[in-house]
């Protein structure tokens, strides 16, 4: 569905995104995360064309958008929605209005454009704010008649720039439900830009990493989050502190077994005694996942690993 | 005192003819004014506003140009543009007195100032509101028609109201060569003749149309402000 190669960008002499390929399939949710100057958004925008690069390759819908003309460039934004952190409403037009623009644009007839229109106020719940102007409206609010107006046009990509950023906690989660429901209900393919890892554990699939624009992790949300290399482990501000002395084990528990009494069922069979120096439980995109590190004497690392090893499907490593 | 009163209302009375001619050719020249250079600052505004390197088709050369231009017709003493264009006003006129006259150079003096004032209104939309248009493929004439004239417009209302206050207040000063209206009552009857009730009439009616007018540019304003 996108197929990024070799990406640069250069401003002025200052290299922004450096070497950056990616590729987005259709139907899932991926997501964009760097701490703020990192290129993600500046990345987001080469995919609709809103801002240039200098060299690689950008293939959206099998279209190359470096190769666009304004009208070709123009037919493929038709097909890519986007949302923004401040909502980018028009304040001098009511909910109606704003939501209809595109279609407007597009030269549709009104019969066309009501009925669109009405379609998606009920999709985002604000049947009872037809007519009302965004001044009135809370955040929550405005971003959903955002999400209404880039869907105007049935796109087949969503692309979201922060869009959460300025929303509270409960909001921003009712938000993500919603492009989590669009994602499913009408397939379409959604790229979120966020420097919140809540955001990326909640909803994405995949992610890519960036930090000075280079990429720094790539992959499936439960590698990036459980296994962080320590690239990874410094991107998310996470200190282990371990004991120096005997032996450190991580134990991974995926989803299926997240639930299960492995650790103390090893510890009951083997009978040893070990610390338990680190844990994590997380939540990421509807599924528990978790991590251990246990410490235990160098003697008994042997009996722990074969144990863990025959008996259990925790994926474990000694570090 | 009593007496005093009767013979200001009574001198009054006979200025009632001049005042009310002369408000009526200030009010032509203002209106007509304003009309044409706010039609006239708005495409240059509009020109600006493209143009600028920030703009939605920089053109580095067109906006300097523009801008340059501008700059050097607002750096005129409104007086002597009066006198400088006296050429340009027979020329298109006939005549360089009188108030359709004075119309040439109100219209040339103020546009650039107009064309200033709607550039800055067009600059104050978000700029992101712009890039939300062009992500759904709105085109760049339609981005200028469909999302910055609409957003700008409570402001465009504000800047044309403070224009033509602003002509007003030049009309009255192309009076004083050559034009007509409440500035040539006041030089002619009021400085010439040392007439101060003149003055003192001219001055009230100026300030109840300033009044006027700001009063009904807010209003509109909040109208259309959302």
């Amino acid at each position: 569905m996108i197929d990024i190669k070799h990406l640069s960008k250069y401003f002025n002499d200052q290299r922004v995104l450096d070497d950056i390929s990616l590729k987005v399939n259709a139907g899932e949710i991926f997501a964009i995360v760097g701490h703020s100057g990192a290129g993600k958004s500046t990345l987001l925008r080469c995919i609709n064309g809103l801002e240039g690069f200098s060299d690689g390759e950008v293939i959206v819908l099998g279209k190359e958008v470096k190769n666009l003309n304004e009208s070709g460039l123009g037919e493929l934004r038709s097909q890519i929605g986007m949302i923004f952190q401040n909502f980018s409403l028009l304040n001098q037009k009511n909910v109606y209005e704003n939501i209809a623009l595109p279609m407007k644009v597009w030269g549709y007839s009104k019969e066309q454009i009501q009925k669109r229109v009405d379609e998606l106020l009920k999709l985002v719940g604000l049947e009872t704010k037809k007519f009302v102007y965004p001044k009135e409206l809370s955040g929550g609010q405005k971003q959903r008649v955002a999400i209404a107006r880039a869907l105007t046009l049935n796109p087949k990509i969503l692309l979201s720039d922060e869009a959460t950023s300025a929303l509270d906690p409960n909001t921003t989660k009712s938000i993500l439900e919603l492009l989590q429901e669009i994602n499913k209900n009408l397939g379409v393919t959604i790229i979120i830009v966020t420097h919140e890892m809540e955001v990326v554990k909640k909803v994405a699939t995949r992610a890519l990493l960036l930090e000075d624009g280079k990429v720094i992790g790539l992959g499936r949300i439960e590698d990036l989050f459980l296994r962080p290399d320590e690239k990874m482990m410094k991107f998310l501000g996470e200190d282990e502190e371990l004991p120096e002395e005997g032996v450190n084990i991580r134990l991974f528990f995926p989803s299926n077994v997240s639930y299960q009494p492995i650790v103390t069922k090893m510890a009951r069979e083997l009978d040893i005694n070990f610390n338990i120096v680190w844990g994590k439980l997380e939540k990421l995109n509807d599924h528990v996942v978790g991590s251990l590190v246990i410490n235990i004497d160098e003697q008994a690392a042997t009996l722990i690993t074969d144990y863990l090893e025959e008996k259990t499907e925790v994926i474990w490593e000694v570090i | 005192m009593e007496q005093s009163i009767i013979a200001f209302y009574e001198k009054s009375l006979g200025m009632k003819q001049v005042l009310m001619d002369a408000v009526i050719e200030t009010l032509t020249m203002s209106l007509i004014s304003t009309f044409i250079a706010t039609i006239i600052g708005f495409a240059l505004a509009i020109v600006l506003i493209v143009t600028d390197k920030n703009g939605i088709s920089p053109n580095q050369y067109t906006y300097k140009i523009l801008d340059v231009a501008i700059n050097m017709l607002r750096s005129f003493p409104f007086i002597i543009l009066i006198i400088v264009l006296f050429p340009v006003t027979k020329f298109l006129v006939g005549k360089h007195t009188g108030t359709f006259a004075m119309i040439v150079p109100l219209t040339i003096g103020t546009a650039p100032f107009i064309a200033r004032m709607l550039e800055g209104a067009f600059k104050e939309v978000d700029r992101s509101v712009i890039e939300a248009a062009k992500s759904f493929g709105t085109s760049k004439f339609q981005i200028i028609f469909r999302v910055l004239l609409p957003e700008a417009f409570p402001s465009i209302i504000s800047a044309i109201t403070l224009s033509l206050i602003i002509i007003i207040g030049f009309s009255a000063m192309a009076g004083t060569v050559g034009g007509g209206g409440l500035g040539a009552v006041a030089m002619n009857y009021g400085y010439y003749r040392f007439d101060g009730i003149y003055i003192f009439w001219t001055v009230f009616i100026l300030i109840v149309l300033v009044q006027i007018f700001q009063s009904l540019g807010d209003f509109l304003y909040k109208i259309v402000k959302h």
